[in-house]
Formats: structure tokens, C-alpha cells, sequence
């Protein structure tokens, strides 16, 4: 037997074209899918860009130190402010209640960081210049650790901070007071 | 015909040499790193070594083995002495010192930015020129490839232009408009912050051109890989290529989508809106479409050996495959770590699923099995098979190369599948060490040693690689005859213009280009308020 016996042009064509469809729906499936959880789940990376000063985060603005950390809104919700810099985050330790949903505002005062929330799909970048927007919610109370996923320098390996997930009613009267909360030095 | 040897010989042995080099900083850091190494460490030391493993595994290596199996390509299928030799040892020098002026700041401990850059860190001038020079270098290379294809098409009008040859050609006008991305970013914006001739720089744009190149030079890496799929796997192992045409279009797909899609390197980044990230993340589907087709007709190709040398049965005909030859073994064990890296792709590419392995050791885990497994070991399969040709010397011992080519594998496995797995647990890249007594992370401990002992492996493997090609060498001299390359099935007779010419796929290549990184580019480059102070770095 020698190959071309077995293998005339057009089972070839054939069986490549049947090969080449099935590829494309695979491919076609996949982008459909991505398609509808990106529309019908809201599940999608950050959708518009925003820009910020790093050299004057300190100075005014919704950055300022004593802006920093989690903030109840009127609406029910809590908005987590954080900044990451060679090579902590301000706030350290943030705390946030559970099944509460969740808006993160973060950026750098200084150059590339990442925020990465373990054991959750909370992931973003935090490039100076630009503001980074996450949407979370917390099913369990508990700890988890808060690496900074991009490299910054020779004190990367050093920038880890936490999250502390609470009782909802703990949180509510902690937040009775009033002004920023977070859970550094406990 | 293989005329200028030394030439060829020069680029593969500095590529293997730079590798080994580069091999044993890898896993000197994968020791450090791992719960094994108990002694205090620098973390200082740890980032240049990072940086020099990135810069020559990413920039030197694959760099010198394309073009060295390039101009053996040239050589070999189009039968014609290769035309430009001055410029292409120009090529290999500017490389060489291009090569030696980056690393030189990166020992010293003066540019340890990671070969990804990470403006606004700025590192020493040097080390950025000297990648502009190996780019630069490779650029000649080429031009060459261009210039020697055109040289046979006026002496053979209307000819199907080799396969091998066409593939090569694909993979180097691939490379040329792929590096513009990265060549904008250091010339537009770093270069002149690190001669301080600029104090700021806009991060996030740099960033967007960085993505440009950054996953297409994965596709510059595979494809001397992927020709050695098509071109010497089937002849290799005594069978046929199953389809030229379905060769010829895998290649034309790769340089047409492998460049408008880097933008799903950035999904976790705020400086690119929604909208292009899902556009790339549809055409990085579309660049999944290549490799299934290559994966489909090697499969046949390798069937047809097996048949023609008795193989029987729907699955049986695999035990009657040449498994003592290296090249066979290559090649499973390179799709084996194609489909596992694949997979691993399809998740990186996924506009939701990404959020959960973004920077963690699952990334870092995923290319090594793609880049260091599936497309590496194909690199010692190509210097197996051409060694003979290019020295006149047999190799020494087949059973050795079968070793080394098993340890790898291994190797790569052993490395590559729990660093997939801590990545899942959420272990954050690039660090010089872990506090392994957090019970938080101490769960990771077990993993990381495992992945250490693998690089372990892997350096034995590829010593050992060193060693048998180094070996061949002082083997009695033995004509090797000459160097072909596998024929299909049916023999090509005539291809239709499309699949024998590029200027209407690097027209596309270009357009796409454009249309999907033109506007987040000007977007980004029109901004006044975007740029930021630069953050020198340098070993105080």
C-alpha cells in the first residue's frame, strides 16, 4: 500500500472540511458564550476609563488619606477605597460586610501594582494614572489575603495586604460613627 | 544544499548556549523561592535574575533559533546559496552586542524591570538599547528571508514556493510587525525617560503597545516549531504530509490573527475599556483555529507512517510508530504539552474566567508548558535533526537524545502542573520569596517544592541536550546527504496565488492591526493627563 492509495483528493478535502467546520463551531460556541455572560450575567472586565493625578492623590480629591477605606452608601451598598504604593496598600486591612455588594475603587500613587483578592475572582490592575473600578460581594465572613500581583520593584514580594469579611450587623454598628472604615492594626 | 553551515551553526550554538545559561538562573530561582531554601535570601537578586531568564528565554534564544533555521530553510528548500551572507553576520553580531550591553546593567543590578519593562519603573539606558539592537539584528534576518524569496521567484516564476520556505517567510514578516509594538513603546516612550531626556511617561499606553507585541511573539516563538511539524516530523518518521494547502493556510492564519489580540493581556487593566477587550478576546478565538487544524493534519500525517509501516486498527496503528526515533518522541510529547497549554489558553483569553488566574502562578505555569514544553522541545528536535547535516558528523547516541527528550517532558510536567495549581489558590507572580509559615499560604509550600524539583529535571535535561550536541562534534565525519524536507501525499503541483504569496495577508495583518489597537492607541496618546513621574530603579 502506499499513501497515496489510501488517500485520494477528495476523501482529503473531505474529511479536512469536516475537521475545519467542526473547529469553527468550537471556536463560534466560545464566543457566544463569552458574549452572553459578558451581556446577560454583567460579567465582563472594567467597561470605561477613568484618569487621576497620582502626583496629587494626597493633596484633594476622592484619594485623600482620610477618604481611604470602606464607605457606606445610602443606597445599602459600601464603597471600598484603597491606593497601592511601594509596596503596601492604604488602607492594609480592608474591611468590608458580608452579602452586601461591593464597589472597589483603587489606583497607584506611583507605579504598576495589582490587587488580587484569594480565593475570590477579584483581580485587577492598578496603574498610576487611571482609576480601577471592581464590583464584589462576599458569601462568608472570614480573612483573605490580598497580594499585589504585579511586579514593583525590589519590595514586591513584600506588598501583601488583607480583607476582612464581617457580620453584616457588626459592620453596621462599627459604621454607626460615621467617616471611613478598616480593620488595620487588629 | 546547505552552504554557509557556519553561519547557521553560529546562531544555533550561541541560541542553546544563551539557553543553558538562562536555564540555570531558572532554576536557581525556582529553588530560592520554594520552602527548600531556608538560608535569609535578597530579593534584589532574585529580580536580575528574573530579568536576565526573561530577556534571553523571550528576546536572544527563539530570536537565534528562527533565524538560524531560517537561513538553513532558505538554504535547503529553495536550493539556492543563501544571498546577503555579510548582512546576516552583521545581523548575528548586532545581536551579540546588543545581547552582552543588556545584560551587563542587569547584572549589576541597574535595569531590574523584568523583560516586560513595567514603565513607570525605568531602569539603566543600556539595557533598553541593547534589546532595540537584538530586535534590530533580528530585522536583517528579515529582511533577508524577503529578499532570498524573491530572488527564487525571479528564477522560478510561478512555482509553488516550498513549504518550508513559505512558512518561515510567514514567520518572519510575522516577527517585523509584531515587534513594532514593543520597538514604539521603547523608542516613543522609555528610551528617552531613561536618558532623562523626559522625567514622565503615560504607563497605561505603554502598556497598550507592550500587549502588541506580547502575544504575538509567542506565535514568532511557534513557529519554527510548527514548520518542523509540517516539514520534518512526516519525512522524519517515514510517512507523508497529509495536505500542503491546509499547512499553507495554518501559516496565513497565524499572521493574519496573531496581532490583533494582545489586548487580553490587559482584560484587569483600567486604561482600555471594555469593548476592544471583548473584540480581542474574539479574535484571540480565532487564533485557536491554526493550531487545531495543524493538530488535525500531523495526526493524519503520522497515521500514514504508522500505516505504511503496518499499524492496524482504529488506534492500534500508534504502537507501530517509529518510537525510537527522537523526532516521533518530540513530537507526542510537544502535543501532549500543546494540549494542555492550549486549554490553559482558552482560559487566559476568556473575558470572564481570566479574572481568576490574572497574574498568578497559573500564567506563569501556563507559557512555560506552552513555550518551554510544547515549542522548546521541538527546538531540540530541529537541532537533532539538522546537527548531522550542518556538522557532517553523526550524533553519538540516539539512546541519549531519547533520554534527554523523556526528561524534559518530565521535567516540564513536573514543573508546570503545580504551578498551574497554586496560581488556582491565588499565588501571586513574580515574587522572590513567600512567608510559607502563614497558614494561609503554607498550603502552597508542598507545590512550589514539587515545581523546584522539576526545574531540577529540567536542567539536568538540558545540560544533557548541550552535551550530546557538543558531543556530535568529535563524532568520525559521515555524509549526511542532503537536507529535505517532507513531501505530501499528493505532490504540489500548482497553488492558488493567495496560498503562494503575502501582500494581501500582510495587508490584513496590518489593517487588523489598526483597526483594533488604532483607536485605543490614539485614545491613550491624545490624553495630556495621562503621563506620570518615572521611578528610577538601580541596586543602591
Amino acid at each position: 500500500m502506499t499513501a497515496e492509495d489510501a488517500h485520494d483528493d477528495a476523501t482529503i478535502v473531505r474529511t479536512e472540511r469536516r475537521w475545519a467546520t467542526i473547529s469553527v463551531v468550537i471556536i463560534v460556541v466560545l464566543i457566544l458564550l463569552a458574549a452572553f455572560a459578558g451581556i446577560h450575567q454583567a460579567t465582563m472586565p472594567q467597561g470605561r476609563v477613568e484618569t487621576i493625578d497620582p502626583t496629587r492623590l494626597h493633596l484633594s480629591g476622592e484619594f485623600v488619606e482620610s477618604n481611604l477605606g470602606t464607605a457606606n452608601e445610602a443606597d445599602g451598598t459600601v464603597t471600598v477605597r484603597a491606593i497601592g504604593q511601594q509596596y503596601s496598600f492604604t488602607p492594609a486591612c480592608i474591611l468590608v460586610p458580608v452579602d452586601t455588594p461591593i464597589k472597589l475603587r483603587a489606583t497607584s500613587a506611583d507605579v504598576v501594582h495589582g490587587i488580587l483578592i484569594q480565593g475570590t475572582n477579584v483581580n485587577t490592575m492598578l496603574v498610576p494614572g487611571y482609576v480601577s473600578e471592581q464590583f464584589m460581594r462576599f458569601e462568608k465572613t472570614g480573612d483573605h489575603l490580598m497580594p499585589c500581583q504585579e511586579f514593583c520593584s525590589f519590595g514586591h514580594e513584600g506588598m501583601w495586604g488583607k480583607v476582612r469579611v464581617i457580620d453584616k450587623a457588626e459592620f453596621a454598628s462599627r459604621a454607626k460613627n460615621g467617616g471611613r472604615l478598616s480593620c488595620v492594626g487588629e | 544544499m546547505l552552504v554557509n553551515r557556519k553561519l547557521i551553526l553560529a546562531h544555533f550554538w550561541l541560541a542553546f548556549v544563551v539557553f543553558g545559561l538562562a536555564l540555570c538562573l531558572g532554576a536557581w530561582q525556582m529553588f530560592v523561592r520554594s520552602p527548600l531554601y531556608t538560608w535569609i535570601s535578597n530579593p534584589e537578586w532574585y529580580y536580575r535574575s528574573l530579568t536576565a531568564h526573561g530577556t534571553v528565554m523571550g528576546y536572544v534564544f527563539p530570536t537565534l533559533v528562527a533565524m538560524g533555521f531560517g537561513y538553513a530553510i532558505t538554504e535547503s528548500a529553495l536550493q539556492q546559496r543563501l544571498v546577503g551572507v555579510r548582512w546576516a553576520w552583521a545581523g548575528f553580531w548586532l545581536i551579540v552586542i546588543g545581547a552582552i550591553m543588556a545584560m551587563v546593567p542587569v547584572a549589576l543590578g541597574r535595569a531590574s524591570v523584568l523583560y516586560t519593562f513595567y514603565p513607570p519603573l525605568i531602569g539603566n539606558a543600556f539595557y533598553y538599547i541593547g534589546v532595540v539592537l537584538v530586535v534590530v539584528g533580528s530585522w536583517i534576518w528579515v529582511a533577508l528571508m524577503s529578499i532570498n524569496l524573491r530572488v527564487w521567484r525571479r528564477a522560478h516564476p510561478g512555482e509553488p514556493v516550498p513549504l518550508a520556505m513559505f512558512a518561515n517567510v510567514a514567520g518572519s514578516y510575522l516577527w517585523a510587525w509584531t515587534a513594532v509594538g514593543a520597538a514604539l513603546e521603547l523608542l516613543l516612550q522609555i528610551i528617552p525617560v531613561a536618558l532623562g531626556l523626559k522625567t514622565t511617561i503615560d504607563a497605561g499606553l505603554a502598556r497598550v503597545f507592550f500587549s502588541w507585541t506580547l502575544h504575538a511573539i509567542v506565535y514568532f516563538w511557534l513557529i519554527p516549531t510548527y514548520i518542523a511539524y509540517y516539514t520534518i516530523v512526516p519525512r522524519a518518521i517515514g510517512g507523508r504530509l497529509y495536505s500542503d494547502t491546509m499547512a499553507r493556510l495554518s501559516f496565513i492564519l497565524f499572521l493574519v490573527v496573531a496581532m490583533p489580540i494582545g489586548i487580553h493581556h490587559t482584560f484587569a487593566d483600567p486604561q482600555v475599556g471594555a469593548g476592544f477587550k471583548f473584540i480581542h478576546s474574539t479574535f484571540t478565538a480565532l487564533v485557536a483555529l491554526p493550531t487545531l487544524l495543524t493538530v488535525f493534519t500531523i495526526c493524519a500525517s503520522v497515521e500514514i507512517a504508522a500505516r505504511l509501516r503496518g499499524g492496524r486498527g482504529a488506534l492500534g496503528w500508534i504502537r507501530a510508530l517509529p518510537w525510537q526515533n527522537p523526532i516521533m518522541l518530540a513530537v507526542a510529547f510537544s502535543f501532549v504539552m500543546l494540549g494542555f497549554g492550549g486549554a490553559g489558553g482558552l482560559i487566559n483569553m476568556s473575558y470572564q474566567l481570566d479574572t481568576t488566574i490574572h497574574n498568578t502562578q497559573w500564567i506563569t505555569g501556563h507559557f512555560h508548558l506552552i513555550f518551554g514544553g510544547a515549542i522548546v522541545i521541538m527546538y531540540f528536535a530541529i537541532a537533532y535533526d539538522l546537527w548531522p547535516h550542518l556538522t557532517g558528523r553523526a550524533l553519538p547516541n540516539l539512546a541519549l537524545a531519547r533520554t534527554q527528550l523523556w526528561l524534559w517532558f518530565i521535567g516540564m510536567i513536573v514543573t508546570t502542573f503545580p504551578w498551574h495549581w497554586v496560581g488556582i489558590l491565588g499565588m501571586p507572580r513574580r515574587m522572590a520569596y513567600y512567608d510559607y509559615s502563614n497558614p494561609a499560604i503554607a498550603p502552597e509550600a508542598l507545590y512550589v517544592s514539587l515545581s523546584a524539583f522539576g526545574a531540577l529535571i529540567l536542567l539536568i535535561s538540558g545540560l544533557l541536550f548541550l552535551f550530546i550536541l557538543a558531543r556530535a562534534h568529535a563524532q568520525p565525519a559521515t555524509e549526511a546527504g542532503e537536507y529535505r524536507f517532507s513531501m505530501p501525499v499528493h505532490p504540489v503541483r500548482s497553488v492558488p496565488l493567495a496560498l503562494n504569496s503575502f501582500g494581501i495577508w500582510v495587508a490584513l495583518m496590518i489593517g487588523l492591526t489598526v483597526t483594533n489597537y488604532g483607536y485605543p492607541i490614539l485614545m491613550l496618546a491624545a490624553r495630556q493627563d495621562t503621563s506620570v513621574p518615572a521611578v528610577y530603579v538601580g541596586a543602591q
